[in-house]
């Protein structure tokens, strides 16, 4: 094999549907494989802390139907990566599922299902850190302990190629992947086929958005990915889409800190040498990538935790001497909530407020936070323990708003405005919990793979 | 030369999580002679941007000059991970406002 071509339809499988004419043209190209990686941590600490997915199960059925057929149709294997948002078991099997019965429904000939598990147990992690391993903070976090530990509901591990190279070679003909890295859902296979790890990872880097390394924007548009020995060639499918030097050397940067190094189970891309060239109106030619082996194999592990149930608010001022006191109404309210409740220091309950039209959006961050509009809303966020209590933390909160008493004003029946008289509940307050990564002996230790049949 | 804003010469001005404990911005653009002025004008540095958006120098995780795409990249630390309650960007998307009247010499 000289060359092996792979499309990627969409840079999250279900977060939004792939778009057909593009992918139609990119099947039509006849490539060696069809991948796309379906999670991702962008969706905050909810859908892990809760085992839940924030796509909707029909648009999750539609790609998986259109890959599915499509590369049953050409005869070339499918593989999707941290299936349902959060690469969780029950996602895995949950797409599993609808694979096997996309397969009854269109009567698909008989064919090979392989899948890996992602989750670590939380008991087990304990045992490892009572064993005296360390398992190492990312981007500022300290080194786990036992009491965050407590606090998470669900940890999954990020899984390199090696899961996916070891269901290959048992000739899956579909894979579902549990949380994995999303330049390993394209860079497994072209490793397993013998291509340079260099150019194999920066094939995936540069596919797992699909469309976003492409021009002009676009999203959930197929691009095709073309890897030699020599180099990665990558084309837009979308006739009016291009992959430019600047559109592709742009991606590399995209949602990360760093655009030169990606970090994966196993290693790091080093993207600091790529050399991008235009070879056609919509392919640019990346050469130059490299690979550096990590001496320790490290995985990184991601969880999240329940805080408690959310009731939410919402207030409305347009006194503008309330609005330049409006720290003082919430100080009022926030007092109110202390004396029923406590201070909250013990984690009893939180209570937040959003301040739109001052600084909701920013926060800290708002260098105009001393220059308010003519009216602000708030959002007042009551978290607790059972919902009761959070209903009640955000009434106390929201409500006595409306009786802060502030010397001057002339206002005398009511300080803030309310649109609804109520409080309203919202999904439960969750937090990431875990940004670590754990060392392992064995690459395949906390991804056990597994292979099942569909079809007739 | 007047000067003229950031939103005047760059392509993209955006911001987005990085991760769940980190938000990254990117300024992007097409022609090299604005990315090179940029850059000369020294408007976007580690300092200059930790003072615009309040932080301590710390917070700034990553400073980028990035030739290949004529992009300038920063990068910092959220106080607490995205989407915990309270977040009111829980992707990250809607920070990079106040770089956009950036005046540059």
């Amino acid at each position: 094999m000289k060359t092996l071509r792979i499309i990627c339809p969409n840079g999250h499988l279900g977060f939004a549907p792939l778009r057909l004419e593009s992918f139609q043209l990119g099947v039509d190209a006849h490539p060696d494989y069809i991948a796309a990686d379906s999670g991702s941590d962008d969706v905050g600490p909810g859908p892990l802390a809760t085992d839940t997915s924030t796509s909707p199960l029909s648009w999750q059925t539609h790609d998986l139907e259109q890959m599915l057929l499509a590369s049953r149709k050409i005869g070339v294997p499918m593989i999707i990566g941290s299936s349902g948002d959060t690469g969780s078991n029950s996602r895995v099997d949950l797409y599993v599922k609808i694979i096997r019965e996309i397969a009854a429904a269109h009567r698909l000939p008989r064919f090979k299902v392989g899948y890996f598990h992602s989750e670590v147990a939380k008991e087990d992690l304990r045992r490892r850190m009572r064993a005296g391993e360390e398992v190492r903070g990312l981007e500022g976090h300290a080194t786990l302990v036992e009491s965050e530990l407590d606090a998470t509901a669900r940890i999954v591990a990020m899984a390199g190629v090696h899961p996916f190279i070891a269901l290959l070679k048992q000739g899956a003909d579909v894979i579902i992947g549990g949380r994995s890295s999303d330049s390993c859902v394209f860079a497994a296979p072209a490793i397993h086929h013998g291509f340079p790890e260099s150019h194999s990872y920066y094939l995936g880097k540069v596919l797992e958005c699909a469309s976003f390394c492409a021009e002009p924007y676009g999203g959930k548009e197929t691009v095709l990915g073309e890897i030699s020995m020599d180099d990665v060639l990558v084309t837009a499918m979308h006739p009016g889409q291009r992959c430019t030097v600047a559109s592709v050397a742009g991606h590399a940067m995209y949602e990360r800190s760093n655009p030169y190094f990606e970090h994966v189970a196993g290693g790091t891309l080093d993207m600091a040498e790529c050399h991008y060239e235009q070879v056609g109106e919509r392919t640019t030619r990346i050469t130059g990538a490299r690979f550096i082996p990590a001496a320790e194999f490290r995985v990184k592990l991601e969880g999240a935790g329940k805080v408690g149930e959310r009731f939410i608010g919402l207030v409305g001022i347009r006194d503008p001497y309330t609005i330049a006191h409006v720290d003082e109404v919430i100080e009022w309210a926030r007092a109110k909530v202390r004396e029923r409740f406590g201070d909250g220091t013990d984690g009893a309950y939180e209570l937040h407020y959003i301040v739109y039209g001052r600084n909701g959006v920013m926060g800290d961050l708002e260098p105009l936070k001393d220059r308010p509009g003519h009216e602000l809303c708030i959002l007042v966020q009551g978290v607790a323990p059972t919902a009761a209590m959070a209903e009640e933390v955000c009434m106390i909160g929201s409500r006595q708003m409306f009786y802060a008493r502030l010397p001057d004003v002339k206002g005398s029946a009511g300080s803030v405005a309310f649109a609804l008289d109520e409080v309203l509940r919202a999904s439960p307050g969750c937090r990431w919990t875990v940004n670590h990564t754990l060392r392992c002996d064995d690459p395949l230790e906390l991804f056990p793979t597994h292979m099942t049949t569909a079809g007739v | 030369m007047a000067t003229q804003k950031l939103s005047e010469l760059a392509k993209t001005i955006r911001s987005k999580n990085a991760g769940v404990d980190l938000i990254t911005f990117d300024i992007i653009f097409t022609r090299r002679e604005n990315y090179d002025r940029v850059r000369r004008s020294r408007v976007l540095s580690r300092e200059t941007m930790a003072q615009l958006f309040g932080l301590s120098p710390e917070r700034i995780a990553d400073f980028v000059e990035f030739d290949p795409a004529n992009a300038i990249k920063f990068t910092i630390y959220r106080v607490r991970p995205s989407g915990s309650p309270g977040d009111p960007d829980i992707f990250g998307a809607q920070q990079y406002a106040p770089l956009l009247d950036l005046q540059i010499p």
